[in-house]
């Protein structure tokens, strides 16, 4: 293909790739008599009244909070085991290492649905239902073996000769994990952040399952809006618009770091 | 290998496995109990030994869903990897391009599944949709609630605008690493561009590519939130994945004994696809032919 | 908190406690005397770990096959399972 030809191939590309979001931009700035009544392209008489709806009212606004902590909780979590776990496949050779990693790595793969039945007795029975942190906990099941693979090809890219020189100058290895490996791999600290984050914040079916009233989540307030009777084209898409905001906002920071995310083949 | 050999580092990995065990070992115990069992009321379970496997083995709805989802995942790779690869060679090569390109095609990657699903159903609607208006103002008619060609279609494409960007940025990924030098060789030997595609890129970018398509396959054979939220299975069972079924049989229905079992079978047939994605994965990292 | 709800039964336990102990022994043996990787009949270099692993989840590949598609009684897809496990940590 010749320079000009790419380029305007590109443009058509992405303009279909916006083209479905701003439709969604489009709705939620309309009443939904107004949708329903006209087909427009843009928004004649824009209006905020969909937006101030899901920020005045604590049925829409509480449903962004649940998610956002049992998605830092998890996030949390997730980091603070898989960091010295990713160091240890990165650095040792240890028996059972690579079925270990293995097995981590089926979690991620393996089909959320099929663990919804036994997490809903499991957190049942331990009294855990409809608290944030029973979701933050389940989203481990496939965000920590993310974390440990993520981390752990981070980890290796960094000369084995820096841990050494450090333990001769004797440095143990929880300080010297602390003070200089960490900052060492901050990018990739920042990288696997986002991607738990991301994949916890994208999650269905345990938030939907595990939680009731207390904990529901965004997804789940507007999945059930979905089959409500008398659905509001306009809010559904206003809160559909308000989930990207997070991930939009975010990619600006790791844009940098996440080609080499992807480019590891490791989400 | 050159590791330090030490098994010491197992209490490192010890918190990893607590968690993981706790989220994913107890509940398939869990399931293997349930799939051998009938359990009549909550306590009271009667041991039925293989049955529920014959009956899910057997269940013809199982084997249609099954079908279904190969060939979902088949013709969302043949769309998604030439239509990938394509894009990632038309991305610029230096200048603020590169930035711009990478967060766009990012941006649908990072958008929750079922706003996914919302987005598209919107989308489509023939009433209030951009696309179903449109195509329906050309004269065919358009409804992805009832016609299940229309719901193939639409599900189909939801899925491509999804995923493609992934394959494109780890195809891009792919050709980065490729140096200038063969390029210039190519120019020297008078190399058509389709040759130099053919002949040069095609063969570099085989390890990302393969990487693609593993992932394209896996994450296409789990697919639940998306169909779910825009057709719900219909019309009919027509776009029923195998997610989807799953889901109605052991939530909706509460059958928790075919569900354990239809949940085993599926979790082993995935088993074996992230096998063979591993061992493929291992040799790429360390530079061998795939 | 209770384990009612995980509906144990004795088969179940067995085959759990089995795969337990299968899967600690062999930790144990490598600790002890670790092995090195050898290319057999399958396709790519394995520790007996691996071996494990592979004759393991294979044999139920075997038993389901058998269950979806023979009517034949189950106890001899198990003969063949133990059989493949055996010959797999052998030569595999």
């Amino acid at each position: 293909m010749k320079g000009k030809k790419k380029t305007i191939f590109l443009a058509i590309y992405f303009g279909l790739l916006f083209l479905p979001i701003y439709w969604m931009i489009n709705m939620s700035l309309r009443t939904n008599a107004d949708i329903l009544g006209t087909l427009t392209l843009y928004p004649e008489d824009p209006t905020f009244r969909n937006y101030v709806k899901i920020f005045t009212d604590s049925s829409w606004y509480s449903g962004y909070i649940n998610s956002i902590i049992y998605v830092t909780i998890n996030t949390l979590i997730s980091l603070t085991v898989a960091l010295p776990a990713a160091y240890a496949f990165s650095r040792y050779q240890f028996v059972g290492d690579k079925q270990i990693f293995f097995w981590l790595l089926t979690n991620r793969m393996a089909p959320s649905a099929v663990f919804l039945i036994p997490f809903f007795q499991l957190y049942s029975t331990i009294g855990l239902m409809d608290t944030h942190i029973a979701v933050a906990l389940a989203h481990c099941l496939f965000n920590v073996p993310l974390a440990v693979w993520i981390l752990e090809g981070f980890m290796s890219g960094i000369p084995r000769e820096i841990d050494e020189t450090a333990f001769i100058d004797g440095y143990s290895l929880p300080r010297f994990f602390i003070t200089i490996f960490i900052p060492l791999i901050r990018a990739g600290v920042g990288v696997t952040a986002f991607f738990c984050f991301m994949f916890s914040w994208v999650e269905l079916l345990f938030a939907r399952t595990l939680t009731v009233t207390n904990a529901k989540p965004i997804s789940a307030v507007m999945t059930r809006t979905i089959s409500a009777t008398g659905l509001d084209w306009g809010l559904l898409a206003t809160a559909g618009v308000l989930t990207i905001v997070p991930g939009a906002l975010v990619i600006w920071f790791v844009r940098n770091h996440m080609a080499k995310g992807f480019a590891l083949g490791r989400v | 290998m050159n590791k330090w050999g030490d098994n010491k580092a197992w209490f490192l990995v010890i918190p990893v496995l607590v968690f993981v065990a706790f989220s994913a070992i107890i509940p398939l115990m869990t399931v293997i109990n349930y799939s051998l069992q009938d359990i009549l009321a909550p306590g009271k379970a009667l041991f039925v030994g293989t049955e529920w496997y014959k009956k899910v083995l057997h269940d013809y709805r199982l084997h249609d869903a099954l079908w279904r989802q190969f060939l979902f995942s088949a013709l969302v790779l043949l769309i998604e990897m030439p239509l990938g690869i394509l894009i990632a060679l038309a991305m610029p090569k230096k200048g603020w391009g590169i930035s711009f390109s990478l967060v766009t095609l990012a941006l649908p990657l990072l958008i929750p599944w079922n706003t996914i699903g919302t987005i598209w159903m919107i989308f489509v609607r023939p009433d209030i949709g951009l696309f179903g208006a449109a195509i329906n103002n050309l004269g065919v008619a358009f409804d992805h609630t009832r016609r299940p060609l229309d719901a193939w279609v639409t599900v189909i494409l939801m899925e491509v605008w999804h995923w493609t960007p992934l394959v494109a940025l780890l195809a891009y990924a792919g050709l980065r690493a490729i140096p200038e030098v063969y390029y210039q060789a190519a120019k020297i030997d008078g190399a058509s561009s389709w040759k130099t595609f053919y002949y040069i890129q095609l063969p570099k970018m085989r390890g990302v590519l393969t990487i693609a398509l593993l992932l394209r396959f896996m994450d296409s054979f789990l697919i639940y939130a998306e169909p779910f939220v825009l057709t719900g299975g219909g019309p009919g069972n027509t776009t029923t994945f195998l997610s989807i079924y799953l889901v109605k049989i052991a939530v909706l229905q509460m059958d928790l004994g075919p569900g354990g079992a239809f949940s085993l079978i599926y979790f082993l047939i995935v088993l074996l696809l992230s096998f063979i994605f591993y061992q493929v994965l291992q040799r790429v990292g360390k530079g061998e032919k795939v | 908190m209770t384990l009612e709800w995980m509906y144990w039964t004795l088969p179940t336990a067995i085959f759990c406690i089995a795969i337990f102990l299968a899967l600690t022994g062999m930790t144990i043996w490598q600790t002890v005397s670790p092995s090195v990787e050898r290319r057999g009949f399958l396709p790519i270099p394995t520790t007996p770990g691996d071996r494990l692993f592979i004759g393991l989840v294979s044999a139920l590949y075997i038993q389901l096959a058998w269950l979806g598609l023979t009517d034949l009684s189950l106890w001899i897809a198990l003969l063949v399972g133990v059989g493949w496990i055996v010959a797999v940590m052998l030569w595999g």
